[in-house]
């Protein structure tokens, strides 16, 4: 789960770790209103999306007064961002974060993230910060630093000072940095993230640290224990199938192409997108129905991939091991005659009572092709979309 | 012969009591799995399934001489149950449990270094050496004994590759589902090494799919330690990068994780690839004879 900068910039303050001032505002009047408060006469306008690439998209702005204030947050509320990392539609601006101006001096990066390698957390920092640090990495990987923290004991002063000094920080400089990315392991592992990044951390003329950007995502898996952070979710930036999917405990990832499936599991599910793209199509979506691939699951993920006006065919590979091959069949008819299903849709069975399950799909007078095997279910799929 | 369980491996389950527990439990148990023991805090004196439950591991260690422990415990719960495993004098632990949080595995690694134990999982299918015992949720039908160990991170497409090499005669020594979970206990190589030892394993078949390294770092293995044939397949060719596909450990971040590099690497070390995961049992056919 992404929290918006603004949310995670709370979450920083909270910690002690230092953060450019600011209020997220929600009408154009809000934002005149935070400048104010925040006082001084340069402000910065920042598209909230969850999305990185904000600056070059215009989500980020300069303003030298209220009325520049106003006007760039007229440009963003109620649009939508494209960014490289949004997607062609982009994602819909309903919040701006107005922060007070920093005199920039220098520009650094440090993130957080589970190393999975490692199996710890790790803290990289590097000199090149507000570039994108996968460039960074390919092209010049000596200039990032990584440390790795062992979870009995946690962030030692040691890795803290060995940081500062890559980031080439002075005494004055390391005594605020120690510090701060102290706090940051603390919120980090008080929070579950699973990523944490702070590009680009400045030093401003005073020669203070500040996060001027703040990136953190929280893991989906913890958030049972994380009641106030899934409050902060904010479903307006979510895929709107991927969100439905996951009110029905289905696992969806939107794709491009017009071949749907539907699959129990999550590696077959991939497996099954491999095949059809081997076989010369296109696959729509990866959808995971579980293990359970009840009548009502079916029914729901038959709707939701119904909903996508591009898919042209659709291909069902359920490989049935404790759940029955003849209970899904049964499924697909109860949910292809309650749905009305316009499209092709192949379905291959195997597994437990799978000759039950043929059977009454053949005997249902649907319009549903059996295929015998996985290879089988592509080429069918391929020819009928 | 097999790795790690066979017909005389005595098991205990913890989280038995559950749903999940006991559905799986009398599954493995009707398989021929020898379930001696359910654990279930404030469930201890009880019968369930027609074996004792104790309130501790090591109370169940005590009486039943059990080595293996099988866990369906909650999610939340998954990691102490682990770690209340390593200590109780469990030698394997099989953790069947999705959605474990990653830092509680991150903990739970480091602590399972101070033991003599493996863990399998977590949110994996488990363990099964054929015709002797079922460890985990995968149909036992589909198993035959027989030639082939079988390495996956995933649970329906490892069903796929055991199916294919039961229908062409092959039949598997063991299987080892290591999960999806981008931090967890045994990796491809650990059970790369079993599998070398093992004599009546003759071939091994992986299962990889997107996300991490760790098909990149078999492949290095296999190239320096493994005799034996090995056939390999990587699920999510087609995945977007950035998107978590279903597992937790599914997902290509900062252009690390492809199908392509896995395959690459593989290949680099003289591995037979499959583009079809409908070929694992041709292709494992085809280098045995």
């Amino acid at each position: 789960m992404n929290l918006h900068e603004y949310q995670a910039k709370q979450l920083f303050a909270r910690y002690g770790v230092p953060v450019t001032k600011g209020e997220a505002a929600a009408t154009p009047a809000q934002a005149v209103a935070a400048a104010e408060r925040l006082g001084g006469d340069l402000w910065v306008v920042k598209a909230q999306v969850h999305a990185g690439g904000r600056g070059k998209a215009g989500g980020v702005k300069l303003a030298r007064s209220a009325e520049e204030v106003r006007a760039a947050a007229e440009s963003m509320l109620g649009r939508r961002l494209t960014t490289k990392q949004t997607g062609a539609e982009g994602l819909p601006i309903n919040q701006v974060f107005v922060e007070a101006g920093s005199q920039i001096e220098r520009e650094l990066y440090l993130s957080m993230l589970v190393d999975r390698g490692r199996e710890r957390i790790a803290i990289m920092a590097s000199q090149d910060g507000g570039m994108d640090i996968e460039e960074v990495a390919a092209n010049t990987p000596e200039r990032i630093v990584t440390v790795a923290i062992h979870p009995a004991v946690g962030l030692q002063p040691y890795q803290a000072r060995q940081l500062g000094f890559a980031l080439g920080l002075d005494q004055a400089q390391l005594k605020q940095f120690i510090p701060l990315v102290q706090n940051l392991y603390r919120m980090f592992d008080a929070s579950d993230a699973s990523l944490v990044e702070i590009n680009p951390l400045i030093v401003n003329t005073a020669g203070d640290l500040l996060a001027l950007d703040a990136k953190i995502n929280i893991e989906d898996n913890a958030l049972f224990r994380q009641s106030e952070l899934r409050a902060l979710r904010d479903p307006s930036q979510e895929d709107p199938m991927e969100r439905s999917a996951a009110e029905h405990d289905l696992n969806y990832v939107s794709l491009d192409g017009n071949i749907a499936c539907m699959v129990n599991g999550a590696g077959l599910a991939m497996a099954t997108m491999d095949l059809i793209k081997l076989h010369g199509g296109e696959p729509a979506n990866f959808l995971d129905v579980g293990g359970g691939a009840t009548p009502e699951r079916v029914a729901a993920a038959f709707k939701l991939i119904l909903s996508n006006p591009a898919v042209a065919a659709i291909l069902v590979n359920i490989f049935g091991g404790i759940v029955r091959c003849d209970d899904i069949a049964n499924g697909i008819i109860q949910a292809v005659r309650e749905i009305g299903i316009a499209v092709p849709v192949v379905v291959r069975l195997e597994g437990t009572n799978v000759e039950a399950g043929k059977a009454l799909l053949a005997d249902s007078g649907l319009d549903i092709q059996a295929a015998d095997d996985l290879t089988d279910a592509a080429r069918k799929v391929v020819a009928a979309a | 012969m097999s790795v790690l369980i066979n017909k005389d491996s005595r098991i205990i389950c913890q989280g038995l009591t559950g749903r999940q527990g006991s559905f799986h439990a009398e599954q493995c148990i009707e398989y021929g799995t020898q379930i001696v023991a359910g654990v279930t805090p404030g469930r201890g004196g009880e019968q369930h399934l027609g074996v004792p439950v104790f309130d501790t591991v090591s109370q169940a260690v005590a009486e039943t001489g059990a080595t293996v422990s099988m866990l369906f415990v909650p999610a939340p719960f998954a990691a102490d149950a682990i770690l209340a495993a390593a200590d109780g004098g469990i030698e394997l632990i099989v953790c069947i449990t999705e959605g474990i949080p990653v830092l509680d595995m991150v903990r739970v690694k480091e602590v399972l270094k101070d033991y003599d134990c493996r863990l399998i999982g977590p949110n994996c299918p488990g363990i099964i050496t054929p015709g002797e015992c079922k460890i985990g949720i995968m149909p036992g039908f589909i198993h035959q004994p027989g030639r082939v160990g079988v390495i996956s991170r995933s649970g329906t497409l490892t069903y796929e590759a055991v199916y294919q090499t039961t229908c062409n005669g092959l039949g598997q020594t063991t299987c080892i589902g290591i999960g999806g979970d981008p931090v967890r206990g045994m990796n491809f190589i650990d059970c790369l090494e079993l599998f070398e030892q093992d004599p009546a394993t003759e071939g091994i078949i992986m299962v990889g799919e997107i996300g991490g390294t760790d098909e990149e770092a078999a492949a290095r293995y296999i190239q320096a330690h493994v005799t034996k044939p090995v056939v390999a397949y990587i699920a999510g060719v087609t995945a977007p990068p950035g998107k978590r596909m279903g597992h937790a450990g599914a997902i290509i971040s900062g252009g690390e994780g492809t199908a392509a590099a896995k395959f690459a690497a593989l290949e680099a070390a003289r591995v037979k690839t499959v583009r079809s995961p409908a070929e694992l049992g041709s292709a494992m056919k085809e280098l045995l004879g």
